[in-house]
């Protein structure tokens, strides 16, 4: 595959990981931390723990948009869905995150008309299609996404379809960060930026961890090179005393951003005073909603939300998993009460959350075998 | 089906049937082993039993096995419900060491079924039969009110001789054994996906459907003192079947990932969608493990045999990690190869 | 958030809104281009999808400048020693 497979060469990725090994000061110890959930995902799927040296940790951070969705809002998604005649679709992401009452598959099991997405456009389709139901779109994810959601309601009112709407979850990268960075147990280094978050938003957003926060960041592709690359440049600048934001992924993301997506996201939504993340508490200015011109495409405007606030088991420790204070097998419940089969946390649900990750990539392999080579 | 080594105690405890439980996965052998098994299967078996039985009648060793075929849509690119039922019992069969003979069928018809849609599937079943060289002796037919049974629900059970001279098990796995697959993987779970229309997305992709017993004949005929143990990956894929022999043997298996065959359309389909090829179902390889001295032979004899071209040797057991399937990339990154709970989904995070 | 793939735009379909039929190795689907408006895409153009829609335009060159980043980097560092002797940064780490 091209544009993929180069990123997965042998060679270079040898090279690269030899360069780390070679520059990393063995007085220190680097903490680094990703904070894409899809990075976490890659780092695990890659093994690419396998070719860090001791002292170079990766810390897992909170962009998982499903890991951060507070089981309330799953429950106020399927309420809506449970009225008569509507379609609940979403991405397959969504589809096994428990509600207090199940999770959407769950209800599918009982008789709920619940679908899987690849795309909102294809959301639209559906509506477009049944005329006589009225297809609910749940939308999650971070910048990356938001703009074909918002670009998607406008198909919409274009189009002139009233049986859709969207049930916004959107959430924004930099008050998670900033969540982190203010957290006082906080001991990162320097970060990995996320890629895809960054082809809509640019590296500019992220000067102030460099120039306020004094943290290095390097903007990271996904591909076994690019993250490899981002460590070794982020450590550079570690050693050489430097904080600065590198564009790693240069070949996807502009400086500057898009800025055909960022006036769509503009033109739809706007911020939410405060939304709860869970895990993270209520960050003000942090979550998107739909402005009130498009009320007609807004689910929580077309229907009743119940607005229910669930609580986690106090002894889940996600909260502290999603800032990088934990590691996954360090929560009580790890692969005990909460595995894959039974999660009990978002972190266990969403194939990028730290501890499915951890669970499905890692866990069980016996520590001779680990780091031999092919 | 899931394999069983130990009189099983009951223990299924989910309050209801869900999908996953028939999605091959962790969730099917949850309900097999916790339910059917301690209440259905002899227990005190000396072999772990897998998805066909072997029983003696006067010193004859039969074979036999059923297998149910639920898809949506019918009909798709490269086959369709007809030739999964016939194939995947001769398949059963064939990994468990015996040739099918004769299969008897089972239809679930939908009322409202269109005949010509129920004749192009019984067509399909005497095409594939006589392709796999086995007789439909009997069946039986119950039609359901309008609404179940997704258009035809088909069950066939199959019954065939052993072949000789094959000790098939878990159990004869060791250390330094090879695994070879017969072919690439992914391709009848990705087309099946993809004609279903949910995702918009097309490719030339076809089922890979066919019996696989010309390919279990052919490593029979150069490797039988060392063939340990096959499998066909359907539901589950090969990451499935593979769990479950390390679960039954305590052994590692190892896999060079860039060894393992993958058309460029399923790779595409599975990065697009977020998901993995050897989660994906096979209708048409299996996957067999062998002494280490009979593996060069026996992939000579799979690519000479027509289909079997893209067969190859894909990993090997070790002593550890214990149970536990492994993966390595060729840059020596590692990851555990584990079986997903149910169906695999797409995602986009 | 962060499955994107790289495909090759085979042909525009024009709009409202406008899309292209994009290949990724084999397998096709049309993608919106609403995200691209700026930047004017035609067919051979490789982008990266996401969710079904283009965010970017894939740079050659700038994957091009990636690989070369790398064979350069064991050399910079070999200069650098030569110029400011390694080892020398303070640790400022916990």
């Amino acid at each position: 595959m091209r544009f993929v497979d180069e990123f997965r060469d042998p060679a270079a990725i040898a090279q690269t990981a030899a360069e780390i090994r070679r520059i990393a000061d063995p007085r220190r110890h680097y903490r680094l931390m990703e904070v894409c959930g899809g990075h976490t995902h890659a780092i695990y799927r890659f093994g690419l723990k396998d070719l860090l040296p001791d002292n170079v940790e990766l810390v897992h951070g909170p962009g998982c948009p499903v890991c951060v969705l507070p089981m309330g809002r799953i429950d106020d998604g399927l309420a809506i869905a449970a009225q008569p005649g509507v379609i609940f679709t979403a991405f397959g992401d969504m589809m096994r995150v428990p509600g207090a009452n199940g999770s959407p598959l769950e209800h599918k099991a009982r008789g709920m008309d619940v679908r899987i997405v690849y795309s909102p456009a294809d959301a639209l389709k559906l509506a477009e299609n049944n005329p006589e139901k009225h297809v609910m779109f749940f939308a999650i994810g971070f910048e990356t996404t938001a703009p074909s959601t918002a670009l998607t309601l406008l198909r919409a009112r274009d189009k002139n379809v009233h049986n859709f709407s969207i049930f916004c979850n959107h959430v924004t990268i930099i008050p998670a960060i900033r969540a982190i960075l203010d957290s006082p147990d906080m001991r990162i280094d320097a970060f990995l930026g996320p890629g895809h978050v960054s082809t809509v938003i640019g590296c500019r957003p992220y000067t102030w961890i460099a120039e306020n926060e004094n943290k290095p960041i390097a903007v990271s592709g996904f591909e076994p090179l690019d993250l490899l690359q981002s460590i070794l440049m982020a450590l550079r600048q570690l050693n050489a005393g430097r904080a600065e934001v590198e564009n790693q992924y240069q070949r996807v993301v502009p400086w500057d951003g898009n800025r055909a997506a960022l006036r769509a996201m503009a033109q739809v939504f706007e911020l939410r005073p405060y939304f709860e993340w869970r895990g993270l508490g209520f960050i003000s200015q942090s979550a998107l909603r739909i402005k009130d011109e498009f009320s007609e495409w807004d689910a929580e405007y077309r229907f009743q939300v119940p607005g229910v606030r669930v609580t986690d088991p106090k002894a889940a420790q996600c909260g502290e998993v999603l800032k990088g204070v934990l590691k996954p097998a360090q929560c009580k419940l790890f692969g005990k009460e909460c595995t894959p089969e039974h999660p009990i946390g978002a972190l266990m649900v969403s194939s990028e959350g730290s501890c499915a990750a951890y669970f499905n990539y890692e866990y069980r392999k016996s520590g001779e075998l680990v780091g031999i080579g092919a | 089906m899931a394999t069983i080594t130990a009189p099983p105690k009951f223990r299924f405890r989910d309050a209801q049937v869900e999908m996953a439980h028939g999605a091959g996965g962790k969730a099917s052998r949850r309900l097999v082993e916790g339910l059917f098994a301690p209440l259905l299967f002899e227990t005190g078996a000396t072999e772990p039993l897998g998805d066909a039985a072997h029983l003696d009648f006067n010193g004859t060793r039969i074979g036999i096995t059923t297998d149910s075929f639920v898809v949506r849509p019918l009909r798709f690119p490269g086959g369709s419900i007809g030739e999964l039922a016939v194939n995947g019992t001769v398949n059963d069969l064939a990994v468990s060491g015996a040739r099918a003979e004769a299969l008897v069928v089972s239809f679930v018809l939908e009322a409202g079924l269109p005949t010509p849609v129920l004749e192009a599937e019984v067509r399909a079943m005497a095409d594939a039969a006589r392709n796999a060289g086995v007789i439909i002796a009997s069946g039986d037919t119950k039609v359901v009110e309008h609404g179940k049974a997704d258009g035809m629900y088909i069950t066939t059970a199959g019954i065939g001789r052993a072949i000789p001279g094959l000790k098939l098990s878990p159990r004869s796995v060791r250390p330094g054994d090879q695994v070879i697959l017969s072919g690439p993987v992914g391709d009848h779970g990705i087309t099946i996906l993809l004609a279903r229309g949910d995702l918009d997305l097309e490719s030339d992709l076809r089922s890979d459907t066919r019996p696989v017993l010309p390919f279990v004949e052919a490593l029979v005929g150069v490797a039988a003192p060392g063939l340990r143990w096959m499998r066909d990956p359907t539901r589950g894929g090969l990451a499935t079947s593979l769990n479950e022999l390390a679960r039954d043997c305590g052994l590692g298996i190892v896999l060079h990932e860039d060894w393992i065959p993958v058309r460029d359309a399923v790779r595409g389909a599975c990065e697009l969608l977020g998901l993995d090829p050897l989660h994906i179902a096979n209708e048409g390889q299996f996957v067999a493990v062998l002494a280490p001295e009979f593996a060069e032979l026996a992939l000579d004899a799979l690519q000479r045999t027509p289909g079997g071209e893209d067969a190859a040797i894909i990993g090997e057991v070790r002593e550890t990690p214990a149970a536990t399937v492994l993966g390595i990339a060729p840059y020596g990154g590692t990851r555990i190869i584990d079986m997903l709970v149910g169906d695999p989904l797409p995602r986009i995070c | 958030m962060c499955l994107a793939i790289p495909g090759q735009i085979l042909e525009l379909i024009p709009g409202p809104p406008l899309l292209a039929l994009v290949d990724v190795t084999g397998v096709r689907r049309k993608v919106d281009l609403g995200l691209l408006v700026d930047e004017n895409p035609v067919p051979g153009d490789w982008v990266l999808i996401h969710v079904g829609f283009a965010m970017s335009k894939i740079s050659e060159q700038g994957a091009h400048e990636q690989m070369q980043m790398l064979r350069m980097l064991g050399e910079d560092e070999a200069a650098m020693e030569e110029v400011s002797g390694y080892g020398q940064g303070g640790s400022t780490s916990p």
